[in-house]
């Protein structure tokens, strides 16, 4: 298992919801069974931690636990359970290397080399706190290998030579586009299709309706198939 | 070789918009009230007839999942949760399907809430899937807009209401009762069955819990016949499929395909083939991490199903092909599945915490050849030792790549720990024990 301790030393500090994040809250407890409030506890860490740039100090667990009428070793258990939360401050573009097999097998091992050259050692924010990298397990995008998480999105397909090109971009106060940095749509092989090229596909055809339903049973006023 | 008339995610790759007008004119939501009017039972046999298996990895025939639910509905609601924590290394199929294709998911749910009469859907995503979250959100608040959920969902006359939850980073979640327990909003440890969920799972509720792409490829089966889907595959191994091939192809890709396509096939005709020829090739694993490795002289010839993958001692788990060509430090690469693993191991049970650490550190030695050849039995009766002695099956999961290890390449650690050995005087074996 992986082990999280709290490590900073904002203890007693006070961490107030934003107007934006209050609401966010509330519409995630909609969703749940009035009783049930608890079920957004991993939402309401989640947008507490993009309030508070990025990572969850101590008293924004307790903020988030008293707003959702929860003891706070209930919240502590989620923070350090769940390796989206982070414990200490992250750069304000925090870098996730996915370093599983699948990506390994890519060159995932060069794409952590870039990190260390160009921003630093694993899991500490560079200096002026722009930037924090850290390795971590099977993000699912396996067939766009070796990738990077970047913030919230993907950057897929990478080499050396574009995430240095995705640092740089981002230093520069640009806005690098997600999604692969190889010639390909999404997860489609690259090059010619080999599937989903068929036009009646998208002409509107499925979209007609069923003359009968296949299966129907015999007695049901003889739609049967 | 499916055609592409009988593929069921025809926006795979998203070429097409996702929104729902253009999802509908690809056959989305085409007579969903329809299919609903014969009731749940009749879409359960439909479900059963198709012999679809259940596409998160353990093969579970769907429909008759789907009728082990409460036949009345009591005191307690019952829920259909969509398993959406895609985290199998090698897998990244559900992600398409909510990105590209939501709408058939969103009908799904319906279809297979009305069939197992729950009146809420909760779909758990994991956390960093998130433009895959706004991706559904947004189709979702098209689909209550359009009233195809909601109150009398489609002009069924049944009420559905259907929700995104998210996780936070925690493999774990992807068993079914860590997933309920994370959605209660705890820690994502497994449960002990029984009881099972469909008599006590989400807030103590009948619930059953089912991967994204075995409900999202439901309405099509009912629309087009069970008999039709059932004509793919062989026999027990019904289906279209969503395989994700990654690394050492030349283009690695998603696609869908009929059961039992030849691995070679699969391979050769979408990925462009192994890097550097079939003749290139190492080992396969062929169904996600948890799957034990198949070496070249079995992937020559073997078919893409549970059935004949379990006969060489391996498996289809999430059809997640993960290609090795003889570059490849075979070791290595399992023993960083080994550390996955350890990483992900949730803590609760003490053969999988602590059987993961000592797993992956003796893999690491292996892997450099600091070892001794007596190790490789050692590791073999301890991977024993997890498999089958935890809660939930990720002891399990982190067995089978050690095992698959060293039933097809014990030679490869062996010469490893000979030439480590070679030319150095003294080996301090014993002290390099596992702490």
């Amino acid at each position: 298992m992986s082990a999280r301790r709290f490590h900073h030393p904002d203890t007693t500090g006070v961490f107030t919801f934003s107007a934006d994040t209050e609401s966010q809250i509330a519409w995630w407890e909609t969703k749940y069974p009035a009783e049930r409030r608890q079920s957004a506890v991993i939402p309401a860490l989640w947008v507490a931690q993009k309030q508070n740039g990025g990572w969850l100090s101590e008293p924004a667990l307790r903020a988030v636990a008293d707003r959702l009428g929860m003891s706070y070793i209930r919240v502590y258990e989620v923070a350090t359970f769940y390796t989206m939360f982070n414990l200490e401050p992250v750069g304000k573009f925090h870098l996730q290397v996915c370093g599983t097999t699948p990506c390994m097998l890519r060159g995932a091992e060069k794409l952590k080399s870039v990190c260390e050259r160009k921003i630093g050692p694993k899991g500490k924010p560079s200096s002026g706190g722009t930037f924090s990298w850290v390795e971590v397990e099977c993000l699912g995008a396996c067939v766009n290998a070796p990738m990077v998480q970047i913030n919230d999105y993907y950057y897929e397909d990478l080499s050396v030579e574009t995430l240095e090109q995705i640092i740089e971009d981002l230093a520069a106060g640009l806005n690098p586009a997600p999604g692969p940095y190889v010639k390909r749509q999404t997860s489609a092989p690259e090059g010619s299709p080999t599937s989903l090229t068929d036009p009646s596909l998208y002409d509107g055809s499925r979209a007609s309706p069923l003359s009968s339903i296949p299966g129907a049973p015999a007695s049901e006023g003889g739609k049967g198939a | 070789m499916l055609l592409d008339k009988d593929r069921i995610f025809t926006n795979l790759y998203g070429r097409e918009d996702w929104r729902l007008e253009a999802a509908r004119r690809r056959g989305a939501w085409n007579s969903t009230r329809e299919l609903m009017q014969f009731g749940p039972e009749w879409i359960c046999d439909q479900i059963k007839a198709s012999g679809l298996r259940g596409r998160g990895g353990a093969g579970f025939p769907t429909g008759l999942k789907w009728t082990f639910m409460p036949k009345t509905v009591g005191a307690r609601p019952h829920y259909l949760v969509v398993n959406a924590d895609e985290s199998e290394p090698g897998t990244c199929k559900d992600r398409d399907i909510m990105r590209h294709d939501p709408h058939l998911l969103i009908e799904g749910c319906l279809i297979a809430s009305f069939a197992m009469r729950a009146h809420a859907c909760y779909i758990y995503l994991r956390g960093e899937y998130i433009y895959e979250r706004e991706t559904l959100e947004a189709a979702i608040r098209e689909a209550y807009e359009a009233g195809l959920v909601g109150k009398n969902a489609c002009g069924s006359g049944w009420d559905f209401d259907i929700y995104c939850h998210h996780g936070a980073g925690a493999y774990i979640c992807g068993e079914e009762t860590a997933l309920l327990e994370s959605l209660e909003g705890k820690k994502g440890q497994p449960r002990l069955k029984p009881p099972f969920p469909a008599n006590a799972g989400l807030y103590g509720c009948p619930t059953t819990v089912n991967n994204v792409e075995s409900i999202a490829v439901a309405p099509t089966i009912l629309r087009r016949g069970a008999s039709w889907f059932a004509g793919f595959g062989r026999p027990n191994n019904a289906g279209t499929k969503v395989f994700c091939i990654s690394g050492h192809v030349e283009r690695p890709c998603n696609v869908e395909e009929e059961m039992s396509i030849p691995l070679r096939t699969l391979i050769e005709e979408h990925c462009g083939g192994v890097v550097g020829g079939w003749g290139n090739l190492k080992a396969i694993i062929p169904g996600g991490s948890s799957v034990p490795l198949i070496p070249k002289e079995i992937c020559d010839t073997v078919l893409m199903d549970f059935d004949a993958l379990r006969d060489v001692k391996s498996g289809l788990g999430t059809a997640a092909v993960i290609v090795m060509d003889k570059s490849t430090d075979i070791v290595k690469a399992i023993a960083r599945i080994g550390y996955f693993y350890k990483h992900e191991s949730c803590g609760q049970c003490t053969p999988c915490r602590e059987g993961t650490g000592w797993m992956w550190r003796v893999l690491e030695r292996m892997a450099r050849g600091e070892s001794e050849t007596s190790e490789i039995d050692m590791l073999l009766d301890v991977a024993s030792q997890v498999e089958g002695h935890t809660i939930c099956a990720l002891g399990d999961a982190a067995a089978w790549p050690v095992q698959g290890l060293i039933r097809h390449f014990r030679h490869e650690i062996e010469e490893r720990i000979v030439n480590y050995r070679t030319g150095r005087p003294h080996v301090p074996g014993a002290s390099l024990a596992a702490e």
